[in-house]
This record gives structure tokens, C-alpha cells and sequence, in this order.
């Protein structure tokens, strides 16, 4: 750190100041790579009303990397482990109930999470390290990415996009309307479970920088915002990718320039962003709302 | 074990958040509102550290943050289960005033915050003093009589809402009743297993209930039975294991009951497919 970074008004000597050193350099590049795979796989998470399956599988992320570290592997191999792991156990729970049947598919998904996180704290008190370090696992720790790190995370982003790119079509057809998916031959359990594992794999990826609790800012701020924005699809992955990068950087920026952690920052430009697009969607669309001081718009 | 003054708090109070647990979870998981119970867990965390940074007992932190999160999402939307993107963007951004808040009181207390993080996210119940332990169960004894109150008329306002307000059931009420009881039952839960885990508490007694009886009252009563007895069977693992946490413990006992559950019911549902398949397949002559 330098003695005393500062935010100043000249825009560029802002940005030579965040790059001076090569750890915040990381940092950013990592940032970027999260961002752009997060919100991807984000958009589709949001579209097909999976939150909180996705906000469980960013929690696996606890449990694997107390236990890689209890059996002395790599945290990143925990952390893909576990989310990959769980993401098959919730898709097929979920699946093999009835059709519809939502209440069963929350509670697997709930006991599912209980039971990952009794685990983490389980390996935790037998690991019976420094207990403080379970906080940079839960809120990020953006000071510690390394070069290999970087790489890694390079290679995750780019598995993901290509399933995207491969299987996106068919995905959102099912997302969309499954009944009509699958009459015309498209295999939408099976494309429901690989959703799932690569959205748990993306976001094993990103709970190393965020901090296992706050994958989700990433993950669904950016679509929700930009789903709000325009209906039109290209428009609004695009719009996505955009708002995830704006926010982590900034987000990023905050950290490095006043001392707070970088979760509170991401959280809270996300946030902040959602609720202004919000507002102002309620506006446009019910500009007489404003007569009865009701400005949250009535879709639910 | 019983003659030890800790443990007897830790089964009073763990009996009586048990009971709170399973029986607001029933009608969480039958609403399919297990995602809000989260939330609700997960801003208990920023409720505690909002109020130990501004120095007051972290319990009215705990409650007034849940309770009126558990408004807000009820008033948020009619059909609170619909707007999970909702819940999802205001929790995490509630999540990140915590850690704010972390940092906060952490710079402030010089470095005794790890106890305080660490009891509020996974509970210390062989930690809670006699006094909190009675209040806890007197606060969870009146949650569970709150629920047995309302179970009927609630009951009906989850399985056909649009049915029960024909009839005159007040159903955006209950549902808003509902979800206070669950922030009131998740502050309390906090305390004792944490607020990233007591949502096995609250789901998987529930789910496991709902798939082994079809009579709503028999699953109500039996997900209040499942969440007590996963809770001792829990508490006395932990005591006989001292390398297990009593929180990991009453999750795994609970986790295990609803997969036996599952695999039990899956099982006999086939096999009476199966048979239901061939009555109509085989001719009978």
C-alpha cells in the first residue's frame, strides 16, 4: 500500500495510483475475468428464477476450501469440489420430485446448504487454526490474488463462456418455455443440471475474490438491473457484462482508496445501481404513480 | 451430563428454539418460502454487529433486524415467492453492511471482534449463560404457541390463497405474521446455532415431515418432533465428541433424518408406481 493513496479529481493519476502496485494490478484483472463470467452465468440464473440454488452453491464454497485446507490441498480444488458437487445433488433432488413442486426443491436446496455449512464448520474447529481467517473466506480478500490465481480463473471464464456459446440457445429455450423445449426434442433436464454445475463452477471461481457471501452481488444485481432496462436479449447480456464490470472495478477502486472491505463496496454500488433503475423504471412506466408518492413499480 | 448447569441451558433452550423451528419451517417450506428464512438468517448476522458497534445488547440488534426485514419482504410483494431476485439483491447488500460493520467494531474493540463474528455466524448454545437460556425459551415457547394459534386459517391461506380470501381469511396478514414469526424465530435461533445454519433447522425437519405424511396437522407436528429430536441427538453427540461443533452436529442429525426421508419415500413411491403401472399394463382376466 502506498502511504497514503487518495482519490483525487484528476481521473488519470487516479487510475496510475491504483495500478502502481502489482497485487492491485491482479486484483483488477481478476475483477474483470469474475465479472464478465458471473454475470453471464447470472443472466441465466436470474431468467430461470434459480437465486437461491445459486446463492447455496456460492456458499459450498466455505466448506471446500476449510476442508482443502484440513487435508492440506489447494483451496481451489476444495472450492471446485464442493459447488460442483452440491450443484449435482440439488439438480437432482430437484428433479427427481414431482413436476412443480417447488416447496420440495426449497427445502432440499435449503438442508442442502445447512448441511455444507455445518460441514465447513465442522473442518473448521478440526483444522483448529486462526479462527479469524474464516472471515476473508466468507467476505473476500482482494489483497492476496496471485498471478497463478489470475490464470486459473482465466481458464474457468473461459470453459464457461464456450458452454454458453455452445448450449446457450438451447438453454434459453427451455428457460423460456420448457413444455415447447422439450416437444421439439430439446433435452432440458439435462441441460438444467449442466446449467446448474457450470453455475456451480462459476461461482467457485468468484467466491475466491468476493468472499463466499457475497458471490451473489455479482451474481444477481447485473442481470436483475439490466432485465429491467430492456427485454430485448442481446441488449441486456451485454448491458449485464457492462454493469458487473462497472461495479466490481469501482467496487474495487473504493476498497483500495478508503479502508473498508471490498464486499461492502461491491454490495453496495450493486445495490445502489438496482434501486436507482428501479425508481426510474417506475417512473417511465407509471409516470402518475408519482401523484400518489408510490414509486416502487407494481410487477411482482 | 445433565448434572452439569451448561448443558441443562443448552437442552432447555435448545428444545424450545427446536420446537419454534420446526413448526414455523413447516409452513415455510409448504410456501416454498425457504430462500426468504434465509435472508431473514443471514441479516441476523448484520443485526447483531449493527448493534454491537453501536454498544447496545446484541439481542435487540438480532430482532429488530430480522423482524423488520421480514416485514419489508412482505410488503415488498403480495407473493413474496415470486421476487426472488428481489429478496437476493436485498439481503446481499444487507450482508455487506454487516461486514461493514464487522470492520467497524473491529477497529473500535481492537481485535475482540473474531469471537463476536464467529459466535453470530455459527451460534455458541454450550456457551449461553442460565438467564439467556430461559429467556430463549420462553421467547421460543411463545413463538410456537403464536404458530398453533394461527395454523389453521394459515393453512388454508397456503394451499388455496385465492379460496381463503373468498372466505374472509385475512391472507396478506397471515402471510406478513408469518414471516415476522420466522424473523422472530431466526433472531432467537442465531443465538444458539448460528446464523448460517440454523436454516437447516428450519428446512429440513420441515421437508422431511411434509414427504412422510399427506395430513398437513400430523407433518406440523411431526416437523416440531423431527427439529427436537435432531436438536438432542445433536446436543448429545457434541458433548460426548468434544472436537464437534454442537451446531455442525444438530445440522447433521437433521440433514441425515431428511435424507432418510427422502430416500425412504422415493423408494415406496416407485414401488407403488410400479405396481399401480402394471395393474393397468396386465390384463385382468
Amino acid at each position: 500500500m502506498p502511504a497514503s493513496p487518495s482519490l483525487s479529481l484528476d481521473l488519470v493519476s487516479d487510475f496510475q495510483q491504483l495500478t502502481a502496485y502489482p497485487f492491485m494490478v491482479n486484483a483488477l484483472e481478476a475483477g474483470a475475468i469474475v465479472a464478465v463470467m458471473a454475470s453471464v452465468v447470472g443472466w441465466f440464473m436470474v431468467l430461470r428464477r434459480e437465486s437461491f440454488a445459486g446463492h447455496t452453491l456460492s456458499l459450498m464454497a466455505f466448506p471446500g476450501a476449510t476442508g482443502a485446507l484440513l487435508i492440506g490441498l489447494p483451496a481451489a480444488a476444495g472450492y471446485f469440489t464442493f459447488c460442483g458437487a452440491s450443484a449435482l445433488v440439488i439438480g437432482a433432488s430437484a428433479g427427481s420430485g414431482a413436476r412443480g413442486h417447488r416447496s420440495e426443491e426449497s427445502a432440499v436446496t435449503g438442508a442442502v446448504q445447512a448441511f455444507g455449512l455445518a460441514c465447513g464448520l465442522l473442518f473448521l474447529s478440526l483444522y483448529q487454526g486462526v479462527l479469524s481467517s474464516y472471515e476473508n473466506l466468507l467476505f473476500g480478500d482482494f489483497l492476496g490474488i496471485s498471478r497463478g490465481q489470475v490464470v486459473t480463473l482465466g481458464i474457468v471464464a473461459a470453459l464457461t463462456l464456450a458452454f454458453f456459446a455452445v448450449a446457450g440457445r438451447p438453454l434459453l429455450f427451455a428457460s423460456v418455455d420448457e413444455p415447447v423445449a422439450r416437444a421439439s426434442g430439446v433435452p432440458a433436464r439435462t441441460l438444467a443440471l449442466a446449467f446448474l454445475l457450470v453455475l456451480g463452477l462459476a461461482v467457485a471461481a468468484t467466491a475466491q475474490i468476493t468472499g463466499v457471501l457475497l458471490v451473489f452481488a455479482v451474481l444477481v444485481a447485473p442481470p436483475a438491473t439490466a432485465q429491467l432496462i430492456t427485454a430485448r436479449i442481446g441488449w441486456s447480456l451485454a448491458l449485464t457484462v457492462l454493469l458487473s464490470l462497472v461495479i466490481t472495478w469501482v467496487g474495487l477502486g473504493l476498497a483500495y482508496f478508503y479502508n473498508y472491505p471490498v464486499g461492502f463496496y461491491i454490495t453496495t454500488v450493486a445495490f445502489s445501481v438496482y434501486v436507482i433503475v428501479r425508481v426510474a423504471r417506475g417512473v417511465i412506466d407509471h409516470p402518475t404513480l408519482l401523484r400518489f408518492g408510490a414509486t416502487m413499480d407494481g410487477r411482482s | 451430563m445433565f448434572a452439569q448447569e451448561f448443558v441443562r441451558t443448552a437442552f432447555l433452550a435448545g428444545t424450545a428454539i427446536a420446537l419454534a423451528c420446526g413448526l414455523v419451517g413447516y409452513f415455510v417450506v409448504l410456501r416454498a418460502q425457504v430462500f426468504a428464512g434465509d435472508a431473514l438468517s443471514h441479516v441476523a448476522f448484520t443485526g447483531a454487529l449493527a448493534a454491537a458497534a453501536a454498544g447496545v445488547d446484541t439481542r435487540i440488534g438480532l430482532f429488530a433486524g430480522t423482524i423488520l426485514l421480514a416485514l419489508i419482504l412482505g410488503g415488498l410483494g403480495d407473493s413474496s415467492r415470486a421476487d426472488d431476485v428481489t429478496i437476493g439483491i436485498v439481503f446481499v447488500w444487507i450482508l455487506g453492511l454487516g461486514v461493514f460493520f464487522l470492520a467497524l467494531f473491529s477497529a473500535g474493540a481492537g481485535g475482540g471482534n473474531g469471537l463476536l463474528g464467529a459466535r453470530t455466524l455459527f451460534g455458541s448454545i454450550f456457551g449461553l449463560s442460565p438467564a439467556d437460556g430461559r429467556l430463549a425459551a420462553i421467547i421460543g415457547a411463545g413463538v410456537a404457541a403464536a404458530v398453533l394459534a394461527i395454523a389453521r386459517p394459515l393453512l388454508f391461506a397456503s394451499v388455496d390463497p385465492g379460496t381463503a380470501s373468498a372466505r374472509g381469511v385475512p391472507v396478506r396478514a397471515l402471510g406478513l405474521m408469518l414471516l415476522a414469526l420466522l424473523g422472530a424465530t431466526t433472531a432467537e435461533a442465531t443465538q444458539a446455532i448460528g446464523a448460517l445454519l440454523l436454516l437447516g433447522l428450519v428446512a429440513a425437519p420441515a421437508g422431511a415431515a411434509q414427504r412422510l405424511t399427506p395430513n398437513p396437522y400430523l407433518a406440523l407436528l411431526l416437523s416440531a418432533g423431527l427439529a427436537v429430536v435432531s436438536t438432542w441427538v445433536g446436543l448429545t453427540l457434541s458433548y460426548l465428541i468434544p472436537q464437534l461443533p454442537p451446531s455442525s452436529a444438530i445440522i447433521a442429525v437433521a440433514s441425515a433424518i431428511y435424507l432418510l426421508a427422502f430416500l425412504v419415500t422415493t423408494d415406496a413411491r416407485l414401488r407403488v408406481s410400479r405396481l399401480l403401472v402394471r395393474g393397468v399394463t396386465e390384463p385382468r382376466n
